[in-house]
């Protein structure tokens, strides 16, 4: 029945191999199927069980006995046999609940997620459509398009599913009519237009009798599109992963012995190749793949969904819950987001209540702290709410306790997922997939992550900007002065700052070791402590350069993303990165306060250029060779740059 | 155009008998594409590099994430290991999980005292070959009262010893996750059944209160005295699995091959005389046949076939013939269905 080149029976047992490679060989395609049994899903799962499968295997049983099973007439035939069971679990009273099928035909391999359709499954349906790459709806030829028609369309969108079939069932009832099929696509297209990405393909069937469900039917030669078995069997999904943005969560470390350290994980997207250079999220530390390890051996790169271990060139100390990407394309990292929810509990969503996250292979504590709104799932209008009932669908603001690593899910699935659980019964009570977070950093960088209080608010002074501008007749920003230690960052910054004031200009240094005899002094030099006293010299100088002020940093701020965050915490458009850019032989010859020779008689650890690295930066606004240049005229350099920049009269 | 065989493991050219050696050598495109084509899509791959993974390789990497996910958010996990081909297949999927490090948990084999010899001397090879640390349970209480299938019955037998000895087992070393090697096609309640599947302190599944299981995301948070069964194959087709087996070269126990054996014929099952503990029954007499099994337990439990399966092909073969007379002879049995489930309900897996 199947017309295929290949049904070719082979006879020898070297055929028969061939052939059982070629099952292995196959692709898999994930479909959900959602809708009652008046849809007529059960007839159609069963008949795609039945015809299909039964002639795959039949074709390879046949192939040593080459006595093939007879035709199967399927005059006395009710393909929903097969599928009974939802039938059965409803009288029972037993949760209805989704099942799992399997089938194969020479072409793919096909699982079923088969869940029941009613608005009271709506998290069933979630649950099946969460591994799918397809889902097939039904529409009932004689109805048209209903509520749940668009109730499964939109659960199945929501829940990042690309390809929808869109099968109009009981054609045979509406004697195989063209108008009514054309009137229903066209119904469907214009709700449709309002859901996200997807593709649709519509296909007019009978599932009962078998028209357009494996073989083209013969009662509608109007139609030339193929069978749903044929598209099933043809769509493209292998493109739908994301390839470019390389996620890789840390599942599992490996340790066998001291000399082994391995990152276990599965590739969530993008391509990961042998020395790559990598982040590890959130500690921000860079390294390089030395190798990609799996069980046949080293590869020497690595995609979705790969299961592999990954290791590094570098001692960075990464565990489960990290995530190693590429260093110019990362996830947000983030404690506070905002994501669609489809709760799943008996017991509705409390705000603030006690909850434990999953996304990716970090579990966090975290609360809802705000209900925006929820979905009137059948006319997808947003409805004000105070909660979420079991089945009901929304928009949340999530604050976690912990920076997690993630993306949009519109963008990937894999990174963009999560689910709640309660943290007292240890129930899974509901499902999230993030949203984009807008362009706002403020909203979205762990160190510019909302304050831990919901009572707090930002208070908007009645003062703008562009007044205190014109006040101090200057434009703020910061001068952010990055070097190693004996640099003469700190020297420049002074010449700097006399420059300045002596020109009229408000501005004030904040440096390294005055900062850490007081508002840092609880802070070490390990690459924590040195990213927490990052983030709060830059969020004094985002202060001062609120008031108006010309900052002037002085800090070796030796990792390349704490002054990335610096950046952010600032502002972008106010942040004047400089590089003071003098040789480590340079500075350890002149170690003004004999740092160097300390830290290489190892009375200091940690010290930046001999046992901590200095990530120099890529893009600085300013560089500046110290080793030929005095101080006076590199502050100079920068003050062109300023004036260049507008930030206050030219000269 | 790479050709099909470059991107699949290399095919050794023995499947008969219970081979015992690893060939395994993944073979990547030699022009360093990261082509895995299937053959099917064979024009496309002509013009731009594709990452297709086939449907075996990605059941296997979805099976050695759960088996990760496991081994890393449980305090105790422990692998149950059946000495069954899915018990192998999944102790292949360990080990590739941790390579090249040891499998990290132990395997368990609940021993009935009554299964075959075969599977016993199988275990301490495979136990030797890849080097996992093995704890063998046998209910003493059962061992004690002299249980066996004969005079306490079949379905006493497997109670006391299968479920009670596992119940008892997980208690006695405290495991909070237990590895199992069932699939979803094997049985109609299987087939809704989660990967990490919740039991309550009484090793009970309640098939009316599952979590929700969505994406990879899995739920491992258990109160004390709690745990999850974890079914890594739970995606698995029983003809995947002998694919894979093949692949992958996995050893099983040579009694799934066809060979002269030890029979005898009894209520229309041909049990084989595996030991003199067998009693024989008036006018029964041993007689050597050509019979492999289909599955491996107890072996005054399991019946064998009459078969001339003596290599992989032809066991996929035949298995393929059972199943189709099968749909078409009845309908599936309901009562069985419905007995498997009272059965997990108890804790049995």
């Amino acid at each position: 029945m199947l017309d295929s080149p290949n049904t070719a029976v082979p006879t020898t047992e070297a055929e028969v191999i061939q052939y059982l490679k070629r099952h292995g060989a196959k692709d898999m395609l994930r479909f959900l199927t959602a809708g009652s049994v008046d849809d007529g899903k059960s007839t159609l799962i069963g008949r795609l069980l039945y015809d299909s499968k039964m002639i795959y295997e039949d074709q390879l049983a046949a192939v040593i006995e080459a006595s093939s099973i007879h035709g199967t007439t399927d005059t006395d035939f009710d393909p929903a046999l097969l599928t009974d069971g939802l039938k059965a679990e409803r009288e029972q009273g037993i949760t209805i609940d989704v099942a799992y099928r399997y089938f194969s035909t020479d072409k793919r391999n096909f699982i079923i997620a088969d869940t029941p359709g009613h608005e009271q499954y709506t998290r069933n349906m979630a649950t099946g459509a969460s591994t799918c790459d397809l889902a097939v709806i039904l529409v009932d030829a004689r109805h048209g398009v209903l509520e749940q028609t668009r109730r499964h369309s939109f659960i199945a969108s929501l829940l990042g599913i690309r390809h929808l079939a869109v099968c109009i069932n009981k054609m045979d009832l509406v004697d195989y009519s063209q108008e009514t099929y054309e009137r229903i696509r066209h119904e469907y297209e214009g709700f449709a237009a309002k859901l996200q990405g997807v593709d649709l393909h519509f296909i007019p069937i009978s599932a009962l009798r078998g028209d357009n469900v494996v073989d083209p039917s013969e009662h509608m030669p109007w139609y030339q599109g193929g069978s749903l078995l044929y598209y099933l069997e043809t769509v493209p999904v292998s493109t739908d992963r994301n390839l470019i943005d390389m996620r890789f969560p840390v599942q599992y470390v490996l340790r066998p012995d001291l000399n082994y350290r391995g990152y276990c994980g599965t590739i969530a997207s993008g391509v990961l190749r042998t020395g790559d250079e990598v982040v590890a999220l959130p500690s921000g530390r860079r390294t390089r793949v030395a190798s990609i390890t799996t069980y046949e051996g080293d590869v020497a790169e690595a995609f979705p969904p790969m299961a592999v271990t990954v290791t590094v060139e570098d001692e960075v100390d990464v565990s489960r819950g990290d995530m190693l990407t590429h260093v110019n394309n990362r996830p947000h990292v983030a404690q506070d987001f905002e994501a669609i929810v489809v709760w799943m509990n008996e017991e509705p969503l409390k705000l603030n209540g006690s909850y434990l996250i999953k996304s990716t292979t970090n579990l966090v504590p975290a609360a809802i702290t705000d209900l925006r709104y929820r979905f009137d799932i059948n006319s997808l209008h947003r409805l004000e709410a105070k909660t979420l009932q079991v089945n009901e669908i929304g928009r949340v603001a999530i604050s976690a306790h912990r920076a997690i690593c993630f993306d949009p899910y519109t963008r990937n699935r894999s990174t963009g997922a999560f689910i709640i659980i309660d943290r007292s019964t240890n129930a899974t009570v509901g499902a999230g997939m993030i949203l984009d977070q807008g362009k706002s950093a403020r909203e979205t960088t762990p160190a510019t992550a909302e304050p831990k209080s919901t009572h707090i608010r930002r208070e908007v002074s009645h003062v703008s900007p562009a007044e205190r501008a014109g006040l101090l007749k200057q434009k703020a920003a910061t001068l952010w002065l990055t070097g190693l230690s004996g640099s003469g960052k700190s020297t420049i910054a002074q010449a700097l700052e006399r420059a300045l004031f002596d020109r009229g200009q408000a501005c004030f240094i904040l440096d390294g070791d005055n900062i850490r005899h007081g508002l840092n002094r609880d802070l070490g030099f390990n690459a924590s402590d040195r990213t927490e006293n990052i983030r709060r010299v830059s969020e004094v100088a985002s202060l001062l350069n609120d008031a108006g002020l010309l900052v002037i940093t002085s800090f070796i701020s030796p990792y390349r993303d704490d002054r990335a965050k610096a950046r952010e915490i600032v502002g972008p458009e106010r942040f004047i990165e400089v590089f003071v850019d003098t040789p480590l032989e340079t500075c350890e010859q002149r170690d003004p306060k004999g740092l160097y020779q300390k830290a290489r008689a190892g009375e200091i650890a940690q010290f930046t250029g001999i046992d901590a690295p200095y990530e120099a930066p890529e893009e600085a606004e300013i560089t500046l060779s110290t080793a030929t240049t005095p101080a006076a005229e590199s502050a100079a350099r920068i003050i062109a740059f300023m004036e260049r920049q507008h930030l206050f009269p030219a000269r | 155009m790479p050709t099909f065989a470059t991107h699949n493991r290399q095919w050794g050219r023995s499947w008969g008998g219970g081979e015992m050696q690893y060939v395994a050598n993944f073979s990547m495109d030699p022009l360093g594409a990261g082509c895995y084509c299937t053959g099917l899509l064979t024009r496309k791959c002509k013009t731009m590099v594709t990452y297709n993974f086939s449907h075996l390789q990605q059941l296997e990497a979805e099976s050695i994430h759960i088996i990760r996910e496991v081994a890393a958010s449980f305090d105790k996990p422990v692998m149950l290991y059946s000495i069954g081909k899915d018990s192998s297949v999944m102790l292949r999927l360990a080990q590739k999980a941790f390579h090249p490090a040891p499998i990290p948990f132990p395997l368990m084999h609940v021993d009935t005292t009554f299964k075959f010899k075969e599977m016993i001397a199988f275990r301490e090879h495979m136990m030797n070959e890849v080097g996992f640390d093995l704890l063998v349970w046998i209910n003493q209480d059962g061992v004690e009262r002299g249980m066996n299938p004969f005079t306490f019955g079949s379905e006493e037998h497997t109670r006391v010893m299968k479920t009670d000895g596992l119940k008892q087992a997980l208690d006695h070393y405290g495991f909070d996750a237990a590895y199992g090697g069932a699939r979803r096609d094997e049985e109609k309640s299987r087939a809704k059944e989660r990967i990490y599947s919740f039991r309550d302190r009484f090793h009970q599944w309640d098939p009316k209160n599952q979590r929700p299981e969505l994406w990879n995301l899995y739920n491992n948070r258990v109160h004390k005295g709690e745990s999850i069964r974890v079914f890594p194959l739970s995606n698995w087709t029983e003809l995947d699995i002998w694919l894979y087996i093949m692949q992958e070269e996995i050893p099983i126990v040579p009694l799934y091959f066809a060979a002269e054996r030890e029979v005898v014929e009894r209520d229309g099952n041909l049990i084989m005389v595996d030991d003199d503990r067998l009693p024989l029954k008036p006018g029964e007499t041993p007689q050597r046949r050509r019979v492999r099994f289909r599955t491996l337990g107890c072996y005054p439990l399991t019946g064998a076939v009459e078969s001339e399966a003596d290599t992989l092909p032809k066991i996929v073969q035949e298995m393929l013939l059972a199943k189709t007379s099968e749909r078409q002879g009845r309908v599936i049995d309901s009562d069985k269905s419905a007995s498997m489930e009272d059965k997990k309900r108890e804790g049995y897996f």
